[in-house]
Order: structure tokens, then C-alpha cells, then sequence
């Protein structure tokens, strides 16, 4: 008998310290898997956000370096162009990289960085206890929007991948969810095409996945699970939106 | 024959894998782990298929599968 799953060398066999049924543990057991199958743990720099994730240093076993609020694509500038034959990679929440971070991202992108950035969107602020992101949906109810989000007076929910697919130095931009098996196995293959546009030299890599926050969200984490699919997915739908070579 | 192992004082009691489980053999234990959670537990091994989905939608990396 032969083990067919067990957690990934880059994993950090630790506890975490996210929510039950927070889906930030399924993203990074993702990436990790990506590293190790593509052999390049010794020469990854992850760049942590500020958001729940800013702890993703303690999890995965690469370098690590933290950034300012929403400033992490600006940090992986500096580290990737003083260490081009390193790997670097953001890994960001919307309140991060879709709010605060908005000009850093953009500007990162269009420079076309050759950097990777996993960006996690879960319609809300984590962290800070549930308030409306840049990234809420119409109607949704979260600690500053106790009525739902008022359209009029909050604007739209971003759509950050199709916003940034649009420019030149994107070479691949994808949204997945892990909201199920499928989609899950879909994640992992977008993150690993994401970080092989890096290594080739192709330009700038993102992925944008949907994700849960079933304490924010007053959900059981089943329950958020089918939430991703009923309300986030038809606002933020799946896909390729730029592979290397062409634009979609 | 296929079979699951629980690092069971990792488990948060989120039930995903139970939820996810296509043959339904997960449950979560009636006694709680060292992190105050009821764990993820299977009661009937002789059916697991080893598909090991339960694996890959645990947050935690709880579950390892053998076939």
C-alpha cells in the first residue's frame, strides 16, 4: 500500500492559525504542491500580505519577506530585480491587493514584473473582523454595510483579473475558486501556469481565487462553499482571462 | 485496501471532508482534541476508496491517503 496524498515538503508541519473551514489552508497547500513539483523551494521568496495571511510565512517552508499594507507586488519588484534567478511570488487578500494595494498591483502588471501573484478574494476583510471590501458584493451584508452594499454609494464590486488583463505586461491571468474538488484541481493547475510564465521569462503571472470566510460571512464552511458558487461565481466568473501569446 | 489517517489534534472539526466524501464515511468524533475541536474520523475504513478528496479539501492538512 502506497501513500497517495499527504502534505507537500513546503508545507510547514504546523497548525495555522486560520479559521475551521477557512479556505487560505487548502491555497496554501496549493502553492506548496506547485513548488515541489516544480523543484524550486530553495530559490522561492514568498511576499506576505497585511490581511489573515500575514502570517503565511510560518507555513510555507521558503524565504519569506512581509510587507507593508497592500505594498507586497512593490516589495517582489525590488527582491526579483536584485535576485532575478530566485522565484518570488505575493500571496495577497482583496483587502490588501483590490483596496490599499490597488496602485501597486496595477503598476506591477503593467510593468509586466516577473513576479507571481496569488490573490485571494473572499469579499471581505478578514483580520479585521468582516467589513466591506472593494471586492463585496451587491446586497452582501458585512459589519459596515449592515444593510447590504448599496451600489449608489459604495460603487461595484472590482473585477480585478479582467481590469488587469487588459494590460501589456500580463502575460497570465486566470480566476479559480477552491470551493470544490474540481475547481480545486483547476486552482493548482492556474497557480503552477502562473509560476512557470516567471520562470520562463514571459512577464507577469496572477491568479485570483475565490475563497471562503465562513466566520465573516455568519456561514458554515459547507455552506460557504456553495455560497462561492451561488453568488461569487456568477459576479466573478471562472477562467483563462490572458495565457502567454495572446490576449483573451 | 485503501485507508485514511487523521492527524487528529490538526483537525478543526470543519467537516469538509465529511461533506465532500463521496462513499459519506466521515463523521466528526463524539470526544474533543487537544485544540478543543470534535475531529474527523472514519468509523467504516472497509469502505474507503483511497480517492483521497477528503485530502484535498481539508484546510488543514489532516488527512493522509494510502491505496
Amino acid at each position: 500500500m502506497k501513500v497517495v496524498f499527504e502534505r507537500p515538503r513546503a508545507l510547514s508541519d504546523v497548525t495555522t492559525h486560520y479559521c475551521p473551514g477557512c479556505t487560505h489552508g487548502i491555497i496554501h497547500r496549493l502553492v506548496a504542491e506547485v513548488i515541489d513539483e516544480l523543484g524550486i523551494l530553495e530559490r522561492t521568496i514568498g511576499v506576505a500580505p497585511v490581511g489573515c495571511a500575514v502570517l503565511a510565512y510560518n507555513y510555507l517552508e521558503c524565504d519569506w519577506q512581509q510587507a507593508a499594507h497592500g505594498r507586497a507586488p512593490a516589495v517582489a519588484t525590488g527582491i526579483k530585480r536584485a535576485l532575478p534567478d530566485r522565484v518570488v511570488f505575493t500571496y495577497q487578500g482583496d483587502g490588501d491587493l483590490a483596496s490599499i494595494g490597488t496602485a501597486e498591483i496595477v503598476h506591477a502588471a503593467n510593468r509586466g514584473e516577473r513576479i507571481t501573484v496569488i490573490y485571494v478574494n473572499n469579499a471581505i476583510y478578514g483580520m479585521t473582523g468582516g467589513q466591506m471590501a472593494p471586492t463585496t458584493l451587491e446586497g452582501q451584508v458585512t459589519a459596515t454595510s449592515p444593510r447590504g452594499r448599496d451600489i449608489k454609494q459604495a460603487g461595484h464590486p472590482m473585477r480585478m483579473a479582467e481590469m488587469l488583463a487588459t494590460l501589456p505586461g500580463v502575460s497570465y491571468l486566470a480566476r479559480v475558486a477552491v470551493n470544490k474538488p474540481a475547481n480545486i484541481m483547476k486552482a493548482k493547475k492556474a497557480i503552477k501556469q502562473a509560476f512557470m510564465v516567471q520562470i520562463d521569462d514571459l512577464g507577469f503571472g496572477m491568479v485570483e481565487i475565490l475563497s471562503t470566510c465562513p466566520t465573516n460571512w455568519g456561514l458554515q464552511p459547507a455552506k460557504a462553499m456553495e455560497w462561492v458558487d451561488e453568488k461569487m461565481i456568477p459576479y466573478y466568473p471562472l477562467g483563462e482571462f490572458k495565457v502567454p501569446g495572446e490576449v483573451k | 485496501m485503501p485507508k485514511v489517517e487523521f492527524n487528529v489534534d490538526r483537525c478543526k472539526g470543519c467537516e469538509l471532508c465529511a461533506v465532500f466524501c463521496p462513499q459519506k464515511i466521515i463523521k466528526l468524533s463524539e470526544g474533543i482534541n487537544k485544540l478543543g475541536y470534535h475531529p474527523a474520523t472514519v468509523k467504516e475504513m472497509e469502505k474507503c476508496t483511497g480517492c483521497a478528496i477528503c485530502a484535498r479539501v481539508c484546510p488543514d492538512c489532516v488527512i493522509k491517503v494510502y491505496k
